[in-house]
């Protein structure tokens, strides 16, 4: 299956944003891209082997997390995109309502 | 170098004002270029943050999938997010760091003061792996509208 690499990962997988990743299951497919570029993992898996709570996998339009997580089946012509969380914001507010 | 043209960095100023007093945020789309990144659009994103919203913001990652989807289309990616500060420096808080994983990309900040979009900064976020991150300073080279690319 195509799973869709994110601008920041692309570094560690021969620059490519598409990389072709075989498996019957969301997980195999993973196992299958970090096995072709190794240096994916640690930017994807904590040390116990966990996907990074920041990484969303995406089964076509779907999050993972609510499907069958890394056992989800997978078809062909699925796409798996990664996709990081974006988030922020200031803390002036914070402060202001501490002091207050 | 974050360069952009007039049009767009005006769009995502100006978006920070609609959005007052609550924070704004988007994504950059266009291409890397050297060190730096080239912004071809700017498109808006939604806020999930409705608990927080004067001081946090987050995208919905199934929006993110979505623009990532158009942008290949596009032939462009991803190079970077925008956000506006309301009231607050242009500057990246310890929260915009921690919840930044875009490495090799572009932070925009916008401060909005009393609706009024006020400096612009961008920061690009450096590293070699997420638990060695960082922002740094970068700067905005603004092109003219009629500009080629």
């Amino acid at each position: 299956m195509k799973i869709l690499i994110p601008t920041p990962l692309r570094q560690y997988a021969a620059k490519k944003d598409t990389v072709d990743a075989p498996g019957k299951t969301v997980g195999e497919a993973l196992s299958s891209l970090t096995s072709q570029y190794s240096d994916l993992r640690r930017h994807l898996y904590t040390d116990d082997g966990k996907l990074r709570a920041f990484v969303n996998v995406y089964l076509n339009d779907e999050d993972i997390r609510y499907l069958q997580k890394e056992n989800t089946p997978v078809q062909d012509g699925d796409t798996l995109s990664i996709v990081p969380s974006i988030a922020g914001g200031c803390c002036c507010c914070q402060f202001l309502a501490v002091g207050s | 170098m974050l360069t952009i043209r007039q049009a767009e960095l005006d769009s995502l100023r100006r978006h920070g004002e609609e959005t007052y007093p609550h924070e704004c945020c988007g994504v950059m789309l266009g291409r890397m270029e050297g060190d730096g990144r080239v912004v071809e659009a700017v498109v808006r994103a939604g806020n999930t943050r409705v608990d927080s919203p004067q001081n946090r913001y987050n995208i919905d990652p199934r929006e993110l999938v979505r623009i990532q989807r158009q942008s290949r289309e596009r032939g462009l990616d991803i190079v970077g997010f925008y956000h506006s500060h309301p009231d607050c420096a242009a500057q990246w808080s310890q929260t915009d760091l921690a919840e930044a994983h875009w490495i090799g990309c572009s932070y925009v900040i916008t401060r909005v003061d009393q609706g009024r979009a006020a400096v612009t900064n961008s920061f690009a976020l450096e590293g070699p792996s997420e638990e060695d991150k960082r922002f740094a300073d970068e700067q905005i080279q603004v092109l003219a509208a009629e500009a080629a690319d």
